[in-house]
């Protein structure tokens, strides 16, 4: 079991990194990484919704398997997850007002994240009806955030720097930015050969 | 009305020039047949979803018109999964995921927001439709791209015979990022030379 959830966590955050591997979550990977605070911030957020959200759509899968409805799993799951976002948002406001200042405004860009729809689908192709699925589920949905995390904090680290650098005109902007990335993934590559 | 059609294919471009709906377009490049999959089905969802909103736009409360904007799309792509499960299952089988999550391709609700919630019905089909074909169109090129040099071959068609050592990155994640970025490297160098060609003039 343990080691199950050691090789779904490794897995999550190298082999198959979200963003650098399976491209899920670039909009924010590309839109919120100039500085590495900010980063820090976005990632965090992304880890905590993930592992909510992975936990919660298990729920509404089971629900919709016993009611016959698995076809509207793409409604269902996307419906969740933006009312998951608000509550989140509410009861850090509510509770955790340090949490929620460093946090707010990434969480309402979350819902539009195509990391959590994605991790809410991959648990159910992945893990359906496995033993201990729900567990499973979690880990992999906060550790597929961890590598969220690992990459956009990586590549913020990366693009503070080409800030100040001096860079052809032609490749200022966006060509730089996603050429950095594409160096980032080739990287990431190298993990591709793990196995257990 | 040309001019709302023209608009999404090339000077608001959703992906050369808006950055929008990003993950769609790494991921499905890896060759011109699943980009075409992939752009089509975001077209028919952002037309249908443009033409309802449109219709609804004067019914939908303001606070809530974000959430009721994601029930219709993703009612569109639950619809879209089920045709191309039924009648199409190679597509189907080759974008996999990546089609419950054109729900969340922002380029969809962005159109909703943007455009749609503020014109007509007919207007908004033919925004859908300019921004859905210009989205195709940059996946196309972007898949032919990575499979000509990736794999050797355009539409499975096997271009060089055997001789050719195909550059497998291409079709691999980093290939993604490299090729969408030299090709806005392109367009910057010919758009940049374009204006100053006309500041010249002027």
């Amino acid at each position: 079991m343990l080691r199950d959830l050691l090789v779904i966590s490794i897995g999550a955050i190298f082999i198959q990194n979200f963003v650098l591997v399976q491209f899920l979550g670039i909009c924010p990977f590309l839109g919120v990484s100039k500085k590495v605070e900010t980063a820090l911030g976005m990632g965090f957020a992304v880890i905590f919704v993930m592992a909510c959200a992975s936990a919660i759509t298990w729920a509404v899968q089971k629900l919709l398997v016993l009611f016959g409805i698995e076809y509207l799993q793409t409604i269902a799951f996307i419906l969740v997850i933006a009312v998951l976002v608000q509550f989140v948002e509410m009861f850090l406001q509510k509770s955790v007002p340090s949490l929620y200042s460093s946090l707010g405004i990434y969480l309402p860009l979350i819902t539009t994240n195509c990391a959590v729809l994605g991790v809410a689908i991959v648990n159910i192709t992945k893990f359906g009806a496995a033993e201990f699925s729900f567990i499973k589920s979690v880990v992999y949905g906060a550790t597929a955030g961890v590598g969220f995390t690992l990459a956009i904090v990586l590549f913020a680290g990366v693009r503070e720097r080409l800030e100040s650098s001096n860079i052809p005109e032609f490749l200022k902007g966006m060509p730089i930015t996603l050429i950095t990335a594409s160096l980032l993934s080739i990287a990431f590559m190298g993990f591709s050969g793990l196995s257990f | 009305m040309k001019n709302v059609f023209m608009n999404g294919i090339f000077k608001e471009n959703p992906t050369f020039v808006l950055f929008l709906g990003m993950c769609p377009t790494l991921a499905v490049t890896t060759s011109a047949f699943n980009a075409v999959g992939m752009g089509l089905s975001t077209m028919v969802v952002l037309v249908f979803s443009n033409i309802f909103i449109s219709l609804l736009r004067k019914f939908i409360p303001d606070k809530v018109r974000i959430a009721a904007y994601v029930v219709v799309i993703a009612s569109f792509v639950t619809i879209i999964e089920m045709i191309l499960k039924a009648y199409a299952q190679a597509v189907s089988a080759a974008l996999g995921i990546y089609i419950p999550l054109i729900v969340v391709n922002c380029i969809i609700l962005g159109r909703a927001e943007a455009f749609a919630s503020k014109n007509g019905a007919i207007r908004s089909a033919v925004d859908g439709l300019g921004m859905g074909l210009g989205f195709t169109l940059a996946l196309t090129v972007l898949g032919s791209i990575r499979e000509i040099l990736g794999a050797g071959t355009f539409f499975g068609i096997s271009l060089f015979g055997e001789a050719f050592n195909p550059v497998t990155i291409m079709i691999l994640p980093p290939g993604a990022f490299l090729t969408l970025g030299l090709v806005v490297m392109v367009i910057n160098i010919i758009s940049n030379k374009k204006r100053r060609g006309e500041s010249k003039i002027a």
